[in-house]
């Protein structure tokens, strides 16, 4: 599967999409890249008068590109049935540095496991320094839609 | 392989997984990984995939599907072992 075609499966649309692209792919890792621009809404009120990115978002930053990328490109043809969705089920990340709003960030995932539906990754993310941000591990599951 | 030692082993394999404390002192051949543990879906791939290495054994999506206790996990254990 190609880069374009396991973003165009994104199941996410702005404001909540937290990729914007990939730099490569393979079965066993990803790297992709996001950059937090200065408009963000998430600025105006974390925190009042001292913009840093939430964590949540790092982490949502690492989910996205980390799992429903790598997990769109293992399942590759298989198709999800219309009631089945991605789920994030745990994540254990140290927060090193601040992201600062316009910063560019880099997503570096390695599939620990994926078996059963679940997917488990080793993640690191870096600024465009190459500095640590974050890193940690997630672990996300197909499941069925909650409201189905 | 005795049956007090399996169940000891799984024990400590659901150990990090269980969120009920004094079902998990209690573990025995009845006890259900969901229901009694409190063990989520998740974390269930995890006990499983530590069974796999412990016993140094593949589970496959069957007896994954069926290893929602002790009881049944025992049985595929040991099925494996013998088939080894």
């Amino acid at each position: 599967m190609t880069i374009q075609e396991v973003l165009q499966k994104l199941p996410f649309a702005p404001p909540f999409l937290f990729v914007d692209g990939l730099d490569h792919i393979n079965s066993e890792k990803v790297q992709g890249h996001f950059t937090f621009r200065k408009d963000m809404d998430c600025y105006r009120g974390h925190f009042k008068g001292n913009p840093i990115t939430p964590g949540v978002l790092l982490t949502e930053v690492m989910a996205q590109t980390g799992l429903v990328c790598l997990g769109i490109y293992l399942l590759g043809d298989e198709v999800l049935g219309g009631n089945m969705t991605f789920g994030l089920t745990s994540t254990e990340i140290e927060f090193l540095r601040p992201v600062f709003p316009g910063e560019k960030v880099t997503v570096y995932a390695e599939k620990v496991y994926f078996r059963f539906g679940k997917l488990k990754c080793r993640v690191i993310l870096k600024n465009e320094a190459g500095e640590d941000v974050c890193s940690g591990t997630i672990a996300g599951m197909i499941i069925t839609k909650p409201h189905e | 392989m005795d049956k007090e030692t399996l169940i000891a082993q799984l024990k400590e394999i659901v150990k990090p997984y269980a969120k009920n404390q004094e079902a998990l002192l209690n573990i025995n051949e009845n006890t259900d990984f969901v229901n009694d543990l409190k063990i989520n879906s998740a974390n269930l791939v995890d006990v499983i995939l530590d069974v796999e290495e412990q016993f140094n054994i593949v589970i496959d999506n069957e007896s994954m599907e069926r290893m929602l206790d002790v009881k049944s996990a025992m049985e595929i254990i040991e099925a494996k072992l013998a088939a080894k």
